[in-house]
């Protein structure tokens, strides 16, 4: 199964939107396109705002992909800002017991709040 | 009895999602426990991808999947390296970091887990997940190796 993923500058930052079946086949695909955010970032970015509201799947490698981007933007300084979790994502967070480590906020647009 | 046989690549592991949905679904789990069971065997699948056939992408899982009346139960067969139970362990959750949830996943999902080594190659792995349990906690059963 294929991911869309969509990568949009915001005032924040970067907006990633990722839409599909997030697994060992496809979560390469999400850390790329993350990758590229963290080559691309100039000095006023602040945060790194991923959308998840139109995940269907997200498995362990999913997780694994996120986890990585959180320990990239702690080591330079930013924000990663986790948006409107779908159902699935959700229930894997639940059982990873992650859901405290990461911020994570109900709607697109409380993440694109600036705080 | 539903058996399904996919090759070792990734790209087929939706195809074993799209058929334990339904069929978890018909047992009578809701659709927390359904989401869970498929995520979970899911996972089991990327283990024997990773670790039985070390991403070599020309073998084969076998699936099975009976739905009893007292449980849910999938089996799947590989024929690759066999599993060492001794390195089987769902790591330490307090431990942030990427990788080894797989195994947290499929032991907190499912009420026994079992790996049996006995034939000649591969790996079978048994999965059962009673119907009207209070919550989960599995039984690992390690088959001689």
């Amino acid at each position: 199964m294929k991911v869309d993923i969509v990568t949009e500058k915001i005032a924040l930052g970067y907006l990633v939107k990722v839409k599909g079946d997030v697994d060992m086949n496809s979560s390469t695909d999400v850390r790329e396109a993350l990758g590229q955010v963290f080559r691309q970032r100039s000095s006023s970015m602040k945060a790194l705002v991923v959308d998840l509201s139109q995940v269907r799947y997200m498995d362990s490698s999913g997780i694994a992909t996120l986890v990585e981007a959180l320990q990239t933007c702690m080591k330079q300084g930013l924000q990663l800002r986790l948006a409107d979790l779908s159902p699935p994502v959700k229930d894997v967070f639940e059982l990873a017991r992650l859901a405290a480590v990461f911020e994570i906020y109900p709607s697109l647009n409380d993440a694109m709040v600036e705080r | 009895m539903v058996v399904l046989t996919i090759p070792s690549h990734p790209k087929f592991l939706y195809i074993v999602r799209n058929v334990i949905y339904p069929l978890a679904v018909n047992s009578g789990f809701s659709k927390k426990e359904v989401r869970r069971i498929v995520l979970a065997v899911d996972e089991a699948c990327s283990n024997i991808i990773k670790y039985a056939y070390a991403g070599d992408a020309t073998k084969s899982i076998a699936i099975t999947v009976t739905d009893e009346t007292d449980h849910f139960s999938v089996r799947l067969t590989d024929h690759g390296r066999k599993v060492d139970a001794a390195k089987i362990a769902p790591r330490d959750l307090e431990d942030v970091r990427p990788g080894g949830l797989g195994t947290h996943f499929i032991g907190a999902v499912f009420d026994t887990v079992a790996y049996d080594t006995d034939q000649d190659q591969g790996t079978v792995l048994t999965l059962l997940k009673n119907k009207r349990t209070a919550g989960p906690g599995a039984q690992h059963h390690m088959g001689s190796r």
